[in-house]
């Protein structure tokens, strides 16, 4: 069966929203995506039907509560293929799993003379963690540059990974759409004796993923941009190295015991979930999982090379010189985020005329300002695309941007 | 909703166009730095204060043409003037853009330029843009009077 993406948009109430007599044309679903109705009503009928805390009661409520948050991570397990389900902690959302990995495996590994390597295309969230804690352990950070094209640029891979302890990089680039060689990078990084971290924030969303296949250590990615709900995030990590791992935060649900000598930690995943967990959200987040499987990660994927070959194509032939794409133009290597300079306009004007029109776009630095110094930028404008866009909206954000420089070119 | 013409008032599209006082300074000449972090916009300020006047100011930097111009026109109003004066600008200026609470400034002088920057207020989002220059500033007198 072909991909119905009109279909698909019937999922997704948001979409039909019309604003001042226009229709929302949403381009912002690397930053967050939209909601279908299985993840709202799944949530909302747990709110409505079957509330209840998890674990701690022995009511029946408590238990089928349980069963839904423990199948959640059961799903989220299958989506990613990992070996157990208690390999998947749940996390406050991707940047908390990052620090996380940093705070608990780093603060125990890494020290004066070490090395961690990361990338010059990572988000905040994958840099300054490792700051953070070099800072306090007096280890060294080392960068892999890029090339023109924005790949990364693997020419000295090896000697940068020598001594190295960790690898931590991004499995697709919030801004230049740049899709990694995920199991190239962990099978060099193993080479060398290091541990490989994935940031799969805008990756899993979008394409499949396999843990076991790429081989790494730790992956971390978040509900709210593979059409769940935000106040959840997810952390992967092979058992035994989360086994080996001190707690991250301290309190209740993450011990087996408290004495008033010290404490003895809870089994895995618990080990690593303090506190009251977002039990709603995993809910929503289970159903998005669902979602998602039922679409198919394959078409979706195929759908975003098509509507990514489409924009390529469209803002090129109607712009010509006045547009900036960065990035690759190979659709093999690329997701569905485009981050451009148009004309001489600000992104902040662009995207403020764009909005007359519900053009909605992200304008900024993506939070990856050592990559925007790269590109010489203090900010670019970002139309990124998921499972339900559109080329009609592609046309769309094409009229919105002649607009914008009819407007500012005098 | 207010349309684009409220926002991109001729005279603010004319300051981002061709901004007065662009450059910088020499020591001793202070400089300030604002950025907004949100949005990656940086603005630098030079100004040389002589007897309590801030006698020059000059302006860098690469943001939007809201925080480009905003900077353009303060540049324009405050050259010359007397420090307490400048301070009372910037009292007004912010309180005209909603984001100062307290007494209502004096606002029998004309704006004149800055007047044009009205229309940001209807877009809230844009306002932090506006008020960079006017915060960098703020904290260039606080320099100076070091």
């Amino acid at each position: 069966m072909s991909y119905d993406v009109q279909k698909l948009r019937n999922d997704f109430p948001v979409l039909a929203e019309v604003i001042n007599d226009k229709p929302l044309v949403y381009l912002d679903s690397a930053n967050s995506s939209q909601k279908p109705l299985a993840v709202i009503d799944a949530m909302s009928d747990f709110m409505s039907h079957a509330y209840s805390p998890t674990n701690r009661s022995a009511y029946q409520m408590a238990a089928h509560a349980t069963d839904l948050y423990e199948g959640a991570r059961a799903k989220v397990a299958t989506f990613i293929n990992a070996r157990h389900a208690h390999e998947v902690v749940f996390t406050k959302n991707a940047t908390e799993a990052l620090n996380l990995v940093a705070r608990a495996w780093g603060s125990a590994n890494l020290n004066k003379g070490d090395v961690v390597l990361l990338t010059h295309m990572e988000h905040h969230a994958n840099i300054v963690p490792w700051q953070m804690l070099a800072a306090e352990h007096g280890f060294t950070i080392r960068w892999v540059p890029l090339t023109n094209d924005g790949l990364l640029d693997l020419t000295d891979l090896d000697t940068l990974l020598t001594g190295a302890k960790a690898f931590s990089f991004t499995a697709m680039s919030n801004v230049l759409g740049t899709i990694n060689p995920v199991a190239e990078l962990v099978a060099a990084a193993h080479r060398h004796g290091a541990i490989a971290i994935v940031d799969g924030c805008q990756s899993v969303p979008h394409m499949v993923t396999d843990v076991q296949a790429l081989g790494a250590d730790f992956l971390a990615f978040s509900s709210h941009k593979m059409v769940g709900p935000t106040g959840i995030g997810m952390l992967w990590g092979r058992e035994e190295l989360l086994d080996a791992m001190p707690p991250f935060l301290g309190g209740g649900n993450m011990i087996s015991d408290v004495r008033l000598d010290g404490f003895t930690c809870a089994e895995l995943p618990a080990k690593f979930e303090a506190g009251t967990q977002p039990i709603i959200e995993a809910v929503g987040l289970g159903a998005a999982v669902d979602y998602l499987t039922a679409v198919g990660m394959e078409n979706i994927r195929q759908h975003e090379i098509d509507i990514t070959t489409y924009a390529l194509n469209t803002l090129t032939s109607r712009f010509g010189d006045d547009i900036v794409i960065h990035g690759s133009r190979d659709v093999s290597v690329r997701g569905a985020t485009i981050s451009f300079a148009y004309k001489d306009v600000h992104p902040h004007d662009v995207s403020q005329v764009l909005d007359q029109t519900n053009v909605c776009v992200r304008a900024g630095h993506h939070c990856a300002k050592p990559l925007m110094r790269l590109l010489g930028s203090n900010a670019t404008v970002r139309a990124s695309f998921y499972l339900y866009n559109t080329n009609h909206e592609v046309d769309a954000l094409c009229d919105a941007l002649s607009a914008a420089g009819d407007f500012f070119t005098l | 909703m207010p349309g684009l013409e409220d926002l991109y008032r001729e005279i603010i599209l004319d300051h981002y166009k061709s901004p007065r006082n662009r450059g910088s300074l020499e020591p001793p000449a202070v400089r300030a730095e604002g950025h907004n972090p949100l949005c990656g916009d940086e603005i630098e300020v030079f100004i040389s204060v002589e007897n309590d006047i801030v006698a020059d100011i000059k302006i860098s930097g690469q943001g939007c043409s809201i925080s480009q111009s905003s900077g353009s026109m303060m540049s324009a109003a405050i050259k010359g003037k007397p420090i307490a004066e400048v301070r009372a600008l910037i009292s007004r200026f912010k309180h005209m853009m909603s984001i100062e609470e307290g007494e209502q400034p004096d606002t029998s002088a004309p704006l004149g330029d800055l007047e044009a920057l009205q229309g940001v207020v209807k877009f809230p989002v844009r306002i932090k843009c506006a008020v960079l220059s006017w915060n960098t500033l703020a904290e260039a007198l606080d320099i100076a009077a070091e």
